[in-house]
């Protein structure tokens, strides 16, 4: 029995979650037809139509660099989280020790730190070691802020794992690291692999910290989107920013299908 | 101790009586297991935030040179506080927005749920730089939410390299910040409280003031300083929609750091950033812990 | 799965064993040991320490203090997975992402058995538990029961000389809880196995077992066969525990003359010293009682009130408020009821033969 007035209620409701989603969604749309446009202008909406830009985009080595560089650095970080950010995971869930809270919240701090000031000490470390523009240096300083992303969904995966499944293994006469390979990592693969998916997102998308570790040399896509933004009107911008909206549309609803999928197996 | 154990490198650890050999296998293991990890953070976490700390109490000279300068520079301290105010615009219309939106995604049904979730997850995975790009866009002089304004007679405000553009584009880009903790706050509330409040015969209304919305304060709180945090540090954002006129603090870190090489400066408003950051955070979760107190059945 | 008369289980020793977790002991040093092949049941109410007893021989806790020999070795320092003996968990422990077989079959790759043998052994042993046909089929599509079997499958299939059973029938209903203890008991006579079994429900434990060992705040109380705990209970606690027990409080005279509430009384078993405070036990169904005021003429008659009567299809309880106050059970089956109702006066007499005394 819903009264007439809960009803308007709930339609006005519905109407306000209407606009905001709007709101949340639509700007970034905007790029997709401005991507089109045929001038080199951020004219919007735009007179004409074109698809010069993606040809442009996929032709001009600064812009396939950065996507490549970025595609390369995010697929390196997002192993080396993910591996790195298991373990730890594995570790926090398993055994009570000496610094367990302190090692913890040093291990998510650098999802609460303003990334700025990392930034600026990370910077500072590179000029002297060299390590401006290098892939090795990106991959080190993105995994670290993706280190917490990982943790995060692992130890929630793990602490809704039923142990007892990990000593009936051992009773069966498992070792510890085949224990986790046939037992616990099937039914953590979900957690683990949203975690890879949040690091992955996470490297590909920073750009602060990148902005002071680029050169010439190695800019990372966001990096390279901010400059033309600032320097130049250069509707490219605008393809490569389409490109990335399809990328991350694909990956949410990926991670969105894991996620379902997880709840329905157990 | 025998000769034998001199000789093999020691005797065996002295058998304790609160610690047995599955333990402390156990905990070696675990130590084992996070090494990577904390080599990780110490290096690229700990080390450059402890030499940020040490720049900005020895360069250019030792001393506290340049938090004097900080403190003392007029055009700072306005950065600060606009840092800080628009921190709490930010923060305010994104819990404005997002309460609603959380709650909607709890009252409706699950296909509503699943199509808001997912609505209020795309921006969320989507790039900053798209989103920021994209409001650079909307807002420019001339563009289409100059148009739409004209059209109700406010063409003459305008949005791109103002701070109402920073905080517009940021309420957008931080919305999910707010939704996602208080949607998770507002599911795990038994909607059996709102009944029972109902059948002892309280109007909606009151049940819902009186019973509900209290206890979706721990979601409230958690998305604010999500929010705001987050805010404090934005840089991007207020870089591209904003003016060198009304920067925000992470603006005028990296000037003094990458254009004018002010390593000690640029380290001291890091140190005072990062001191803001956690008194925040430190005085919301103190307020969240009380109130959590306060709720228990004494 | 061939069928050896001879007992193939382990004997398992329990010497002064002692777990204790910072200032909590779970387990105060016990003795106990487990013949091989037999079937001994760890019986207590819960936090009684039987379900760390069976962890600690399984390796899961770790021995504070004492020793814990399989066949004579000792098994303190040994991880779970190289003890060599089966387990079945309480909510079974299948993997889910595993089918049947994969799931009984798991020992068995972990001791590098060859695949032929593999199929072999895994087929012996789903028969054994009845699941001949459910090898494909996946955790999740079974009933409780059937899970347990599997449980028990795995447990069994690479023939260990000892297998732990920690409460498995606790989530089961009560008709499928007594088909199943039937199958476990023919089971542990096929295998010859040393089972060793924790469970709260002292039916079960009658049912099952060889031996009982009855634990309490961290100690055994008594270790014997059902029938000597269940007609010689040395203590009240084993007394109530297995079975109904009627007390009678009262005073010792001498040897085995005990004065409750003024009248003597005579008890089969127990030496007590004048003047020691204790209680006479007798079973529910080994009273009798005798209507009328006056009293009877026989060795033991104690006066008492009627205050409940509670029928139960195949015989019937009385509970009798004594003299002190305190409440006993009589237990008489359908065809022996004597006729009473509430308020009634009656006298209790039972055979000195089925009393004993007990420290109160």
């Amino acid at each position: 029995m819903i009264r007439r007035s809960t009803t308007v209620w709930r339609a006005l409701l519905l109407v306000f979650c209407a606009v905001v989603a709007v709101w949340l969604v639509a700007p970034s749309l905007i790029v997709v037809p401005l991507s089109f446009t045929d001038r080199a202008s951020f004219n919007f909406p735009p007179n004409g139509w074109s698809a010069q830009w993606y040809t442009n985009f996929f032709t001009d080595p600064s812009w396939l660099w950065s996507l490549e560089a970025s595609l390369r650095v995010g697929v390196l970080v997002a192993i080396v989280a993910t591996v790195c950010g298991t373990a730890a995971a594995v570790a926090f869930s398993r055994t009570r020790f000496f610094g367990d809270q302190g090692l913890r919240a040093l291990l998510l701090a650098p999802m609460i730190v303003p990334v700025i000031v990392v930034a600026i000490g990370i910077y500072a470390i590179y000029l002297r070691l060299n390590l401006l523009g290098t892939t090795l240096g990106f991959v080190v300083a993105h995994s670290v802020l993706a280190l917490p992303f990982v943790i995060v969904p692992v130890l929630a995966s793990l602490q809704g794992f039923d142990r007892r499944l990990e000593d009936a293994a051992a009773i069966c006469g498992a070792r510890r690291w085949t224990t986790f390979r046939t037992v616990t990592l099937p039914l953590v693969a979900p957690g683990v692999l949203s975690g890879a998916l949040f690091a992955f997102a996470t490297s590909f998308d920073e750009v602060i910290l990148s902005l002071f570790i680029q050169s010439p040399y190695l800019q990372t896509l966001p990096v390279r989107m901010y400059s033309s933004v600032t320097r130049d009107t250069d509707p490219t911008i605008a393809a490569a920013a389409t490109v990335i909206l399809a990328l991350t549309t694909a990956l949410t609803v990926l991670a969105s299908i894991i996620t379902i999928r997880r709840s329905r197996v157990h | 101790m025998t000769l034998v154990d001199v000789f093999s490198g020691g005797a065996a650890p002295p058998q304790s009586r609160t610690e047995t050999e599955g333990a402390r296998r156990r905990r070696r293991g675990a130590y084992a297991l996070l090494t990577p990890s904390v080599i990780l953070v110490i290096g690229v976490f700990v080390v450059p935030l402890a030499l940020m700390l040490w720049r900005s109490f020895t360069d250019p000279v030792a001393g506290f040179g340049n938090f004097t300068w900080y403190m003392g520079d007029e055009v700072q301290r306005r950065v600060l506080l606009r840092t800080f105010t628009t921190g709490l615009e930010v923060t305010v219309i994104c819990l404005v927005l997002g309460y609603p939106y959380a709650y909607a995604m709890v009252a409706f049904g699950p296909k509503v749920r699943a199509m808001l979730t997912l609505l209020v997850l795309v921006p969320f995975w989507t790039s900053l730089m798209v989103r920021t790009f994209a409001w650079v866009i909307l807002l420019q002089d001339n563009g289409p939410a100059h148009t739409i304004l004209s059209l109700i007679g406010l063409g003459d405000v305008r949005l791109i390299r103002t701070n109402l553009g920073v905080v517009i584009g940021m309420s957008q880009i931080l919305l999910p910040f707010m939704v996602l903790p208080l949607y998770a706050v507002m599911a795990g509330i038994d909607r059996k409280l709102v009944l029972a409040s109902s059948s002892l015969g309280a109007r909606p209304l009151m049940s819902f003031i009186r019973i509900w919305a209290p206890l979706t304060m721990p979601g409230v709180g958690a998305g604010a300083l999500m929010v705001f945090i987050s805010s404090l540090g934005f840089y991007v954002t207020p870089a591209l929609l904003g003016s060198p006129d009304n920067a925000l603090i992470s603006q005028q870190i990296y000037v003094q750091v990458n254009s004018l090489l002010q390593w000690g400066r640029g380290g001291a408003m890091g140190v005072v950033l990062l001191l803001l950051t956690f008194v925040v955070l430190a005085v919301l979760m103190l307020a969240l812990r009380r109130a959590s107190r306060q709720k228990q059945p004494s | 799965m061939s069928i050896d008369h001879a007992p193939r289980g382990a004997s398992i020793t329990m010497r002064g064993l002692t777990k204790r977790y910072d200032s909590v002991t779970a387990v105060n040093a016990i003795d106990l040991e487990a013949r091989p092949g037999e079937f001994l049941t760890l019986l207590g109410p819960s936090g009684s320490g039987k379900t760390t007893t069976l962890n600690m021989i399984a390796g899961f806790v770790d021995v504070t203090e004492g020793e814990l020999q399989i066949d004579g070795q000792p098994v303190g320092d040994l991880p779970p997975y190289r003890r060599n003996i089966g387990m079945v968990f309480q909510e079974y422990a299948l993997f889910p992402h595993m089918t049947v077989t994969h799931n009984v079959e798991y020992p068995l790759r972990q001791r590098k058995f060859a695949k032929a043998e593999r199929r072999e052994k895994v087929a012996a042993a789903l028969q054994t538990v009845g699941l001949e046909d459910f090898g494909r089929r996946m955790p999740k599509a079974l009933s409780g029961g059937q899970q347990q079997r599997v449980a028990l499958a795995r447990a069994i299939v690479y023939e260990p000389r000892v297998l732990l059973m920690d409460e498995p029938l606790g989530a089961l209903d009560k008709k499928l809880r007594d088909s199943l203890q039937l199958e476990i008991k023919r089971i542990h006579g096929e295998l010859g196995t040393t089972f060793v079994y924790v469970t709260h429900d002292q039916d079960e434990a009658l049912v099952l077992s060889d031996r009982i060992a009855v634990f309490n705040d961290a100690r055994i109380e008594q270790v014997g066969t059902p029938t000597e705990l269940y007609e010689r209970p040395e203590s009240v606690f084993v007394a109530g525990f297995l079975g109904e027990s009627s007390l009678f409080g009262g005073t010792v005279t001498d040897g085995r003359t005990v004065d409750v509430g003024g009248r003597r009384i005579v008890a089969g078993r127990g030496d007590f010293v004048r003047g020691d405070t204790v209680a006479v036990v007798v079973r529910p169904e080994r009273i009798r009682i005798v209507a009328g005021e006056s009293e009877p003429a026989a060795v033991n008659a104690v006066p008492g009130t009627v205050i409940q009567e509670i029928y139960l299809g195949n015989s019937r309880k009385v509970e009798v408020r004594l003299s002190d106050d305190t409440m006993v059970l009589v237990r008489e089956s359908a065809g022996n009821i004597t006729p009473t109702e509430p308020g009634q006066h009656i006298w209790l007499t039972f055979d000195p033969d089925n009393a004993a005394i007990l420290p109160a």
